[in-house]
C-alpha cells in the first residue's frame, strides 16, 4: 500500500534517503538545502543512524567518506558555496571509489549569489568541479515525487558503481510542496563485497572492484594518491596512473546507456525541447497548451553521464530548444552530439521560464 | 605479538629520509597499541598529507590516507559510524595546524574519541622545507629565507583550550615517555592529542645549523622543560627561558566525549 503525503521537496529528499537506508548524514547548514539536514537530524538518531553537523562543507564531505568505508549508507546536502568547498573531497571519493550521495539544492551563483532563489548553474561543476579526470553520476529531479525517487536511486547507483552520486536539485523543487506517493518499500542495490583473497582495487569485468569494508579484517589501505591494485601508492608509474584513471571514467561512461533515465514525447516532432529539473515544468505546460503543434520533448533525469542515445530518437528534429536556469551549460553538451541547431534558452535571476518565453523561442526558429 | 607484526613488510622500503624522526614516533605508537592488545581488524589509521601522513600506508590495518588537513574530519566519520573501531590519526604540524586548523579545534571541542599523534618537525618536509605554523621565530626555511617573522602555534595549548581530554608533548628523544603517553591517550575516552617534536635533517636541520642528526636530537633533549619543573619555576617566580618548550602530560580530564565505544 502506498500512502499519500503533501511534502516539500527537501522533506521528500530526506525521506527518500531514510527509505533507502541512509544511516549517516554529515552536513553544514546552507540555504536552500537546510531542511534536509534538519529532517535528518530529527529522524536519523531515532533509527539508530548518525547525524553530525560538521564545521564546514569540506569536513562534511570528509565525514561521509570516512563513514562510507565502515559500510554506512551516507549522504550530505548543500548548495553552491558548500558544493564548491566539497570539490576537494569529491575528487578523493572518485579516486578512492567511495560510495556517497551529495545533494545540491542549487541557488544563484557565482559566490554567495542568490541564497533563496533557484538556479541550475552548478551542472558543469558537478561534472568537472574537482581537479583531474574522473566521472560521476548526476540526477535531476523535476518534482517532489522525483526528489524522493531519485534520492533512492542515487544511493543504489552510488553503491553499485562505487562513485559519488549527485542529486542536482534546485531551489524551486527543494522548496515547493506537492502531493507525493510513498511506496511501502524501495528497491535496494548493495555494494559488491570484496571476495577474500582478491586485491582490494582489482576490478572485475564491470570495471568495479569489490568493497573491502573497514573492520572486516581485510587490512585495506585507501589513498587519494594514484594506487595499484593492492591500494598502495604508485604515483610515478605512468601506466598505473593511466589505467586507474581510465577505469574510473570508463566504469561510469560505459554504463551510460544502462543508467540513462529520460522520457520522450512526440519523437517524430521537428521542434524539440530538452529539459531537466525545474524547467521541465514549463516545457510540460507548453506541451499541454500546444497539443496540435509539431513539438516534442526530452526530459532528462540522468544528466551525467549524459544520455546521448536519447537524442538520436528525434530523427526529424530541425531544432533542439534547451531552457536552462544557467547560460546554456547542458545546451553546449547537447551540441556535441547533434547536427541540427541547438537553441539555448538561458534564464538567470532565479525565476522559472514562462511558457510565453518558450513559445517565443519556437516562433523565432520556425 | 611484537609491534613489528603491525608493519606491512611488502611496502618497504619506506619514503622517509635517513635520520628522520618519524619512524621513532611510529614505533612508539605501535608499541603502545601492541600493549593495549588491540586487534588489527578493529583498528583504523587515518592521516592527511605530508611526511607524517604516509605512516598509515606502512601499517597492516585498514587505513585512510586522505586529503591535506582533513584527516580529523574523515576520522570523525569513521569513528561515529562505527564506534567499535579504534581510530588513530597520524598528522604533522602543517597538516594539523595550518590547512587543518579548523578541523583540529572542532575535533577537540567535540572531544571525539580519537588518538591523534602529531609529528611536529616544524617545517613542510614533503614539499622541500617551507615554513609551517610551528616554525620557531627566526628559523630558516625556503619560504622564510630571512628568518621566520611569525610566532609559532603552541599545539598543546591549542588542544587544551579547544577541549581535548588528554594532551601531552614529548620528542623523538623521549621514546619511553612518548610510548607511555600514547598508551594513556589510547586508554583515555575522548580526544587525545600527543605532540612529538621530531628532527627533520633534510628540510629543517641543514638550514638551521644542525649539521648532524644527533645535534638536532640533542637540541630537542636539552631544550625540553618538564612540565613539573616548569610549574616549580613558575611557583618560585623564575623566568622560563624563551627557547625552551614544555614536555610531559599537560592536560588530563574527563569531559563528556563523543563516539566512545560502548563496553
Amino acid at each position: 500500500m502506498t500512502r499519500t503525503e503533501f511534502w516539500q521537496g527537501n522533506t521528500a529528499c530526506a525521506e527518500g534517503a531514510l527509505a533507502a537506508g541512509c544511516n549517516f548524514f554529515g552536513g553544514y547548514p546552507i540555504t536552500p538545502s537546510t531542511e534536509i539536514a534538519e529532517h535528518m537530524a530529527t529522524k536519523l538518531p531515532k533509527k539508530g543512524g548518525v547525524f553530525i553537523q560538521m564545521e564546514d562543507e569540506i569536513a562534511s564531505m570528509a565525514s561521509i567518506i570516512g563513514a562510507s568505508w565502515t559500510g554506512a549508507r551516507v549522504m550530505t546536502a548543500t548548495s553552491g558555496p558548500g558544493f564548491s568547498l566539497m570539490m576537494e573531497n569529491i575528487g578523493f571519493a572518485a579516486m578512492t571509489e567511495t560510495p556517497c550521495v551529495v545533494v545540491n539544492v542549487q541557488r544563484g551563483g557565482p559566490s554567495t549569489g542568490q541564497p533563496t532563489m533557484s538556479a541550475q548553474g552548478d551542472m558543469m561543476q558537478a561534472r568537472f568541479g574537482s581537479h583531474g579526470d574522473y566521472a560521476i553520476i548526476a540526477l535531476c529531479p523535476a518534482n517532489v515525487q522525483e526528489m524522493y525517487e531519485l534520492t533512492v536511486k542515487a544511493f543504489n547507483l552510488a553503491d553499485q558503481y562505487r562513485v559519488p552520486v549527485f542529486l542536482m536539485a534546485d531551489e524551486t523543487i527543494g522548496h515547493m510542496r506537492e502531493k507525493i506517493l510513498i511506496p511501502d518499500k524501495v528497491g535496494r542495490v548493495n555494494r559488491k563485497p570484496l571476495v577474500p583473497g582478491t586485491l582490494p582495487f582489482k576490478a572485475d569485468a564491470d570495471l568495479i572492484p569489490g568493497f573491502p569494508q573497514f573492520g572486516t579484517g581485510q587490512h585495506v589501505h585507501v589513498t587519494g594518491l594514484t594506487h595499484d591494485e593492492r591500494g598502495y601508492p604508485c604515483a610515478t608509474n605512468p601506466k598505473v596512473h593511466a589505467s586507474l584513471v581510465q577505469r574510473l571514467v570508463d566504469k561510469i561512461e560505459n554504463a551510460r546507456d544502462e543508467m540513462a533515465d529520460y522520457d520522450i514525447i512526440n519523437q517524430e516532432a521537428s521542434q524539440v525541447f530538452i529539459a531537466y529539473g525545474a524547467p521541465v515544468r514549463t516545457v510540460q505546460q507548453v506541451m499541454h497548451d500546444n497539443k496540435d503543434k509539431d513539438i516534442g520533448s526530452l526530459r532528462i533525469r540522468t544528466v551525467w553521464p549524459f544520455p546521448e542515445k536519447a537524442l538520436a530518437a528525434f530523427r526529424n528534429a530541425r531544432h533542439f530548444f534547451v531552457p536552462e536556469m544557467n547560460l546554456g551549460q547542458i545546451a553546449r553538451e547537447i551540441e556535441r552530439h547533434v547536427r541540427v541547431p541547438v537553441i539555448s534558452i538561458p534564464r538567470l535571476g532565479g525565476e522559472l521560464h514562462t511558457p510565453a518565453e518558450l513559445i517565443a523561442a519556437l516562433e523565432a526558429h520556425p | 605479538m611484537s609491534f613489528e607484526d603491525w608493519y606491512r613488510q611488502d611496502r618497504l622500503p619506506h619514503i622517509y629520509c635517513a635520520g628522520c624522526g618519524n619512524g621513532t614516533v611510529i614505533n612508539c605508537t605501535l608499541a603502545a597499541i601492541d600493549q593495549m592488545g588491540w586487534k588489527k581488524e578493529e583498528t583504523v589509521f587515518v592521516s592527511g598529507i605530508g611526511c607524517s601522513s604516509r605512516a598509515p600506508g606502512y601499517i597492516l590495518t585498514d587505513s585512510l590516507h586522505t586529503t591535506h588537513g582533513r584527516a580529523l574530519a574523515f576520522a570523525t566519520g569513521v569513528k561515529l559510524a562505527n564506534p567499535d573501531l579504534n581510530v588513530v590519526v597520524f598528522t604533522g604540524d602543517g597538516d594539523l595546524a595550518a590547512i587543518g586548523g579548523n578541523h583540529f579545534i572542532h575535533a577537540c571541542r567535540r572531544n571525539i574519541d580519537l588518538t591523534v599523534v602529531c609529528m611536529n618537525n616544524q617545517i613542510y618536509g614533503m614539499t622541500g622545507g617551507q615554513g609551517s605554523p610551528t616554525t620557531p621565530l627566526g628559523c630558516l626555511s625556503s619560504t622564510t629565507p630571512y628568518g621566520c617573522a611569525e610566532m609559532p602555534f603552541d599545539l598543546c595549548e591549542l588542544a587544551t583550550a579547544a577541549g581535548a581530554n588528554y594532551v601531552s608533548r614529548w620528542t623523538s628523544y623521549h621514546v619511553k615517555e612518548l610510548e607511555k603517553a600514547v598508551k594513556v591517550g589510547l586508554e583515555t575516552p575522548g580526544f587525545s592529542f600527543i605532540e612529538a617534536l621530531v628532527q627533520c635533517p633534510t628540510a629543517f636541520g641543514r638550514r638551521n645549523k644542525f649539521r648532524q642528526v644527533a645535534d638536532h636530537v640533542e637540541y630537542l633533549r636539552s631544550h625540553s622543560l618538564m612540565s613539573v619543573k616548569r610549574d616549580r619555576m613558575l611557583e618560585k617566580g623564575e623566568k622560563i627561558p624563551e627557547d625552551m618548550f614544555v614536555v610531559g602530560e599537560l592536560t588530563r580530564r574527563n569531559r563528556p566525549a563523543l563516539g566512545v565505544k560502548k563496553s
